[in-house]
C-alpha cells in the first residue's frame, strides 16, 4: 500500500517536472498578448473605434514581419463603452484575467485618471495616443500624444506672430482638459503682456448645441479695434454645430481665427468644410504631411480597412509610434516583463510619419514637432508652419504651482512629480517607484 | 479744394492713359514675376505677389484670384506655375499668362501654391486695388468693399484717384466711407478727420464701433470727446439690439425644442407612454435625411435644393412605422407599468443606437444645408441666420399641423376618445388598438420631421438623441402633460429664459439654473403650465 502511493507521488512529480519541461515549448507557441482599451459604444465611439482599428492593424504588420521575440502577438479588445468606471473594470480585467503585457487606449482624460490606480497596482504599461493637459506623469504610463508645450502654446505663438492677434477668446468645453489648458494659456498671454480684459475665457456642457448666444459673444468681442482670434478646447461632437454657427454667421477665418485643439480629420468627416478654410488646428500630424513615410501608412492603413477613403489622424500616429517604441523595448529588453521594458524603452527613437524622430523621455513623453494646419476645402489641412522637434514638457512651466516640478522616471530620481528646489519627491507615486 | 480735385482728375486720366502701357508687361517677364510665387516661405510669396501687383497687368486679377481659392499649382520638377484643369490623377496643365495649354501632368508631380489667411488678406486687398478702375460696375463695387474693409492706408492715393472718377452714387459712397476710415487711421489734419467721423459713425452697427474704438487711441486729444460720443451712441444701439437678438435666439432655441418635444407631447403627453427612445426617433428622422441625400449626391446632384422636401415624408413614414412596430411589440404588453415601460424602451434606446453605429460607423455623417439654408441676413440690428428662420417656420408649421389632426380629423377625435376614458370609447365602437399603434405612430413620426430639422444645425451620429431626451421631458413636464399649447409655451419660455440666463451666467451655469428653476415651478404646479381639469386627469 504504502510502495503504492510512494509510487503514485513520484509519478506526480515526475509529472510535474515533465509538466514544467514542457510549459516554455508551449509558450513557444503561445502569443504575446497585447490589450486594446477602447470604447466601441457610446459617445467616444466616434473618436475612438479608429483607434482600435488602428491597434489591430499594427499588430497584424507586426505578425506579418514575424511578431515580436519570435512570438505572434494577439489582440485582447474590450469594449469600456465610453463609462469612465467601466475603463477601469475593463483594464483590471485585461491584466489580470487576460494576462496582457501591456495596455493601449483610452481618450478622455477622466478614462485616463480612472485606470491609472490600476496600472499601478497590477504594475502593467498603459500607453496613452491623445493630447491633454499635462501635469501628470506616471510610472506605468506613456503619454505618446502632445503635452500644453507640444500643442497650445506653439498654436499660440503662431497666431502672435504671423496673424498679429491681440486678443484671445479662450473657448472650451467644461472639463479638464480645457480647464488647465486655458489656465495654463491665459497664464502664458498675461506674461507675454496681454490685458486680462484681452482674454475671454468661455465653457460650455458636452455636446452644447446652441451656439448662437456664443458665436455673437465672440465676434462682438473681436469688435474692439484689435485682431481677435478663438482658441477652442471644444471636445467631440460640440464642434460640429459649433462651426455650422460660424459659417452661418459668416465669420471668416480671415477676421477671426479659430484655432482648435480637438478637430482633427475625423471630425471634419461630417460636414462641408467650404466655408471653415483658414481656420486653424493645431497638431503634431495631418493626414496631408508630405513624406513617403505617410505615404506608405497611408496606404497600408487604407488597404487594411479596404476604404480607399479612410482618414488618418493625430493620435492614430501617436499609437504608431508608442507601438513601435513598445515592440523596440520588448526586443531590447529580451522579455516583455513590466519593469524591463519601463527601463529599457528610456531614450528610445522611432521615426515620426512627419518625417522626424520620436524619442522617449525619461518623464515617459516623447519628442514631436508641432504643425499648424488650415482647414481646406476637401476637409484635410495645409500645413502652414512645422517647428522643429518639441521634447513633451509634464509639468508646465507657466504654471506657478508646477513651474519647479520635472518628471524622471530614470535612476536616481525615480520620481513623477520631483521638486528641483526641496530636491525631493512629491507625491505617493514615488514609492511605487524601484 | 477744386485745385485738388483737378490734380485727382488728371492723375486718374493719366492714370487711364499708362494702363495699356503697363498692361503690355512682356510674357516672360509676367512668367519669371508669377514664377517666383511657388519657391520660398509666405514673407516671399507676399514680396512676389506686390511685385506682380505693381505691373498693374490685368492678367494678374485671374491670377490672384485662383491662388486665394487655393487652385494654383507648381511643376515639382521645374517650380513652373500653372492653372490646372480637370480633375482625378492627372490634369491639364494652362499657362497663367498667355493662357495656353500646356498638356497634362499626373498630380503626383504637381505641388499646390499654398496660402494662409494673411496671404488671403494680401490678395484681397490687391485684388481690390487692381480693380477698383475696372469697367464693370459690379466689380468696381466689390472691390471699393474689400478697400474698405481692409482699410490699409497705402491705398489713400488710389481712392482719391477713383472717387473722383466714380458715376454709380452707392459705389462713390463705399469709396467715401473707406476714404474716411484709413483718413482716422492716419495723422491727416483736425478738419479732414472731424469731416471723417460722421461717415464711419454712418456705417452703424458692429463694425462702425469696431473702427471708432480702433481709431480712439491714435486720434488728437480735440477729437476724442466726439468719437467717444459716436461710440456711446452706437453702444446704445448695440445694447437694444442685442436684447431683441438675445430673444430671437431664445425663439430659435425654444422651436428647436419645440420640434423635439412635440412628438413626445403626443406619446407620452396624451398617452402616458414614458419614452425613452423618443430621441433615437429624432436620429433616425436624421439618418432618413442623410440616406436621402447620399442618394441625391450620388445620382441626381441637381435636386440637392429639394433633398429636405424629400426627406420629411419619408423620414415620417421609417419613423412612424418603427414606432408602430416599437408599440405593436413591446409597449401594448406594458400599458400601465411606468417602470417597466421605462425599462424597455430604454433597451429600445440602446439597441437602436448601436445599430446605427453597426450600420453607418460611429462618426458623424455629412448632412449639408440646401444653398436656401445657408448664411445669414441683416434687420435692422439682427443678424438672423436662415436655418434658423427656416426650423422656427418649420416648427410653427408641424405644431399647427399636429393642433388640426388632434382637433379636425377623425383619428384626432378617437385618440382624444381613447386617451380620456379607453373603456367608454371601446364600448362606442372604437378599435383602441389601432388607436394606441396609430398615435404611438404619429407622435414617433413627429420626432422623425424633427430630425431632419435638426440633422440642418447638429451632428448626424448615433448620439444625436441623447442630446435632446431629458430637454423634451422637460418640455412637456413643464408646459403640462397632455396639452399641446403647454409644450409651445413651455419650449418658447425654457428657450428665452436660457438665451437670457447664458450671457450673464455662462451656458454651464444657464443650464443649471434652468433646471433649478424648474424643480421649484414643479414644486408649486406639480401638473405643469396648463394643467388638465376634469376627469381626463386621472385616466
Amino acid at each position: 500500500m504504502r510502495s503504492v502511493n510512494r509510487m503514485i507521488a513520484g509519478l506526480g512529480i515526475g509529472a510535474m517536472t515533465m509538466g514544467a519541461v514542457t510549459v516554455p515549448a508551449l509558450a513557444q507557441d503561445e502569443t504575446i498578448k497585447i490589450g486594446v482599451l477602447h470604447s466601441l459604444s457610446g459617445t467616444m465611439a466616434i473618436s475612438e473605434t479608429t483607434l482600435k482599428d488602428t491597434m489591430l492593424f499594427l499588430i497584424d504588420e507586426q505578425n506579418k514581419k514575424g511578431g515580436v521575440l519570435g512570438k505572434q502577438l494577439e489582440a485582447v479588445v474590450v469594449d469600456p463603452a465610453s463609462d469612465w468606471p467601466l475603463f477601469a473594470e475593463k483594464a483590471r480585467e485585461l491584466i489580470a484575467v487576460n494576462d496582457v503585457v501591456a495596455v493601449f487606449g483610452g481618450w478622455t482624460s477622466s478614462s485616463r485618471k480612472a485606470v491609472l490606480p490600476v496600472f499601478e497596482e497590477l504594475n502593467s504599461i498603459l500607453f496613452y495616443p491623445v493630447q491633454y493637459e499635462g501635469e501628470e506623469s506616471q510610472r506605468n504610463v506613456f503619454y505618446t500624444g502632445a503635452a500644453p508645450n507640444q500643442q497650445a502654446i506653439p498654436a499660440v505663438d503662431y497666431l502672435m506672430e504671423n496673424e498679429g492677434v491681440e486678443r484671445w477668446v479662450l473657448a472650451g468645453t467644461d472639463y479638464v482638459y480645457p480647464q488647465t489648458t486655458n489656465k495654463i494659456l491665459d497664464q502664458y498671454l498675461k506674461d507675454k503682456g496681454v490685458a486680462a480684459e484681452d482674454i475671454m475665457i468661455n465653457y460650455t456642457p458636452f455636446g452644447h448645441s446652441d451656439w448662437q448666444t456664443i458665436v455673437t459673444d465672440i465676434r462682438n468681442f473681436g469688435s474692439a479695434g484689435k485682431k481677435t482670434a478663438v482658441v477652442s478646447t471644444i471636445n467631440g461632437d460640440a464642434n460640429v454645430p459649433f462651426y455650422k454657427e460660424l459659417a452661418n454667421q459668416g465669420i471668416k477665418a480671415e477676421d477671426i481665427p479659430v484655432v482648435a485643439f480637438s478637430v482633427g480629420e475625423e471630425e471634419l468627416a461630417g460636414f462641408d468644410t467650404t466655408p471653415l478654410v483658414g481656420h486653424l488646428a493645431a497638431w503634431n500630424y495631418f493626414q496631408s504631411v508630405d513624406t513617403p513615410e505617410n505615404a506608405a501608412f497611408i496606404e497600408a492603413w487604407q488597404t487594411f480597412m479596404g476604404n480607399p477613403d479612410k482618414v488618418t489622424n493625430d493620435p492614430m500616429e501617436a499609437h504608431v509610434i508608442g507601438f513601435n517604441l513598445w515592440v523596440q523595448a520588448v526586443e531590447k529588453a529580451g522579455s516583455t516583463d513590466t519593469d524591463a521594458v519601463l527601463d529599457a524603452i528610456i531614450g528610445l527613437e522611432t521615426p515620426n510619419l512627419s518625417g522626424g524622430v520620436a524619442t522617449m523621455l525619461p518623464n515617459h513623453h516623447i519628442t514631436k514637432p508641432v504643425l499648424i494646419g488650415e482647414i481646406q476645402a476637401d476637409g484635410q489641412f495645409e500645413v502652414v508652419s512645422e517647428s522643429d522637434l518639441v521634447p513633451g514638457d509634464a509639468w508646465s512651466d507657466f504654471l506657478p504651482e508646477s513651474k519647479l516640478i520635472e518628471a524622471d522616471w530614470t535612476a536616481p530620481i525615480s520620481c513623477g512629480n520631483y521638486n528641483t528646489e526641496t530636491k525631493s519627491c512629491g507625491g505617493s507615486i514615488a514609492v511605487a517607484a524601484q | 479744394m477744386t485745385f485738388s480735385r483737378l490734380l485727382a482728375t488728371l492723375t486718374v486720366l493719366l492714370g487711364t492713359l499708362l494702363a495699356p502701357a503697363y498692361a503690355q508687361t512682356a510674357d516672360a517677364e509676367l512668367t519669371q514675376l508669377v514664377d517666383a510665387l511657388a519657391p520660398g516661405s509666405f514673407k516671399d510669396r507676399e514680396a512676389a505677389i506686390a511685385a506682380l501687383v505693381a505691373t498693374g497687368d490685368t492678367r494678374v486679377v485671374p491670377l490672384l484670384q485662383t491662388l486665394a481659392e487655393g487652385d494654383l499649382y507648381a511643376s515639382e520638377a521645374d517650380g513652373k506655375v500653372v492653372f490646372i484643369t480637370g480633375s482625378g490623377a492627372t490634369l491639364g496643365l494652362v499657362d497663367p499668362v498667355t493662357l495656353a495649354e500646356l498638356g497634362e501632368a499626373p498630380k503626383a508631380d504637381l505641388e499646390k501654391v499654398k496660402v494662409n489667411n494673411s496671404l488671403r488678406r494680401v490678395i484681397r486687398t490687391a485684388i481690390g486695388q487692381l480693380t477698383l478702375l475696372s469697367d464693370d460696375p459690379r466689380i468696381r463695387r466689390s472691390a471699393a468693399q474689400s478697400i474698405l474693409h481692409d482699410a490699409d492706408p497705402a491705398n489713400l492715393e488710389l481712392l482719391e484717384g477713383s472717387i473722383a472718377a466714380e458715376t454709380d452714387p452707392q459705389i462713390r459712397q463705399i469709396m467715401e466711407t473707406a476714404r474716411a476710415v484709413i483718413i482716422l487711421q492716419t495723422d491727416a489734419t483736425l478738419e479732414d478727420k472731424q469731416a471723417a467721423l460722421p461717415l464711419v459713425a454712418a456705417i452703424g452697427g458692429r463694425d462702425a464701433l469696431t473702427l471708432l474704438t480702433g481709431a480712439l487711441t491714435n486720434s488728437p486729444d480735440e477729437l476724442k470727446p466726439s468719437i467717444q460720443a459716436s461710440i456711446d451712441g452706437l453702444a446704445r444701439d448695440r445694447a437694444v439690439w442685442d436684447a431683441a437678438q438675445n430673444v430671437w435666439y431664445g425663439i430659435s432655441l425654444g422651436s428647436v425644442l419645440l420640434l423635439a418635444a412635440i412628438g413626445l407631447a403626443i406619446t407620452f403627453g396624451v398617452m402616458g407612454v414614458i419614452n425613452m427612445a423618443h430621441g433615437e426617433m429624432v436620429m433616425l428622422g436624421a439618418y432618413t435625411t442623410y440616406m436621402v441625400q447620399e442618394t441625391i449626391r450620388q445620382s441626381a446632384p441637381q435636386l440637392f435644393d429639394y433633398s429636405l422636401a424629400i426627406a420629411l415624408p419619408l423620414a415620417f413614414l421609417v419613423t412612424a412605422l418603427i414606432g408602430i412596430a416599437i408599440e405593436r411589440g413591446v409597449i401594448r404588453w406594458l400599458y400601465g407599468r411606468a417602470l417597466e415601460t421605462l425599462l424597455a424602451t430604454w433597451g429600445i434606446s440602446l439597441i437602436l443606437q448601436q445599430s446605427v453605429r453597426s450600420i453607418f460607423g460611429p462618426t458623424n455623417r455629412q448632412v449639408g444645408n440646401p444653398s436656401w439654408m445657408t448664411g445669414s441676413f441683416e434687420l435692422g440690428g439682427l443678424s438672423i441666420t436662415w436655418s434658423r428662420l427656416w426650423i422656427v417656420v418649420f416648427a410653427m408649421v408641424v405644431f399647427i399641423a399636429l393642433l388640426l389632426v388632434l382637433k379636425r380629423t377623425a383619428l384626432g377625435l378617437q385618440m382624444r376618445a381613447v386617451t380620456q376614458n379607453r373603456r367608454m370609447a371601446s364600448a362606442m365602437g372604437i378599435r383602441t388598438p389601432f388607436v394606441d399603434a396609430m398615435t404611438f405612430g404619429l407622435g414617433s413620426g413627429v420626432a422623425g420631421l424633427a430630425g431632419v430639422a435638426l440633422s440642418q444645425i447638429d451632428n448626424v451620429s448615433p448620439n444625436l438623441g441623447q442630446g435632446y431626451i431629458i430637454d423634451s421631458f422637460m418640455v412637456v413636464v413643464f408646459g403640462g402633460v397632455g396639452n399641446l399649447w403647454g409644450t409651445l409655451v413651455g419650449a418658447l419660455t425654457l428657450g428665452i429664459a436660457n438665451k437670457f440666463l447664458e450671457p450673464y451666467a455662462g451656458a454651464v451655469l444657464g443650464k443649471i439654473l434652468i433646471l433649478v428653476l424648474i424643480i421649484l415651478f414643479i414644486q408649486r404646479r406639480p401638473r405643469g403650465l396648463f394643467a388638465l381639469k376634469g376627469r381626463s386627469v386621472e385616466a
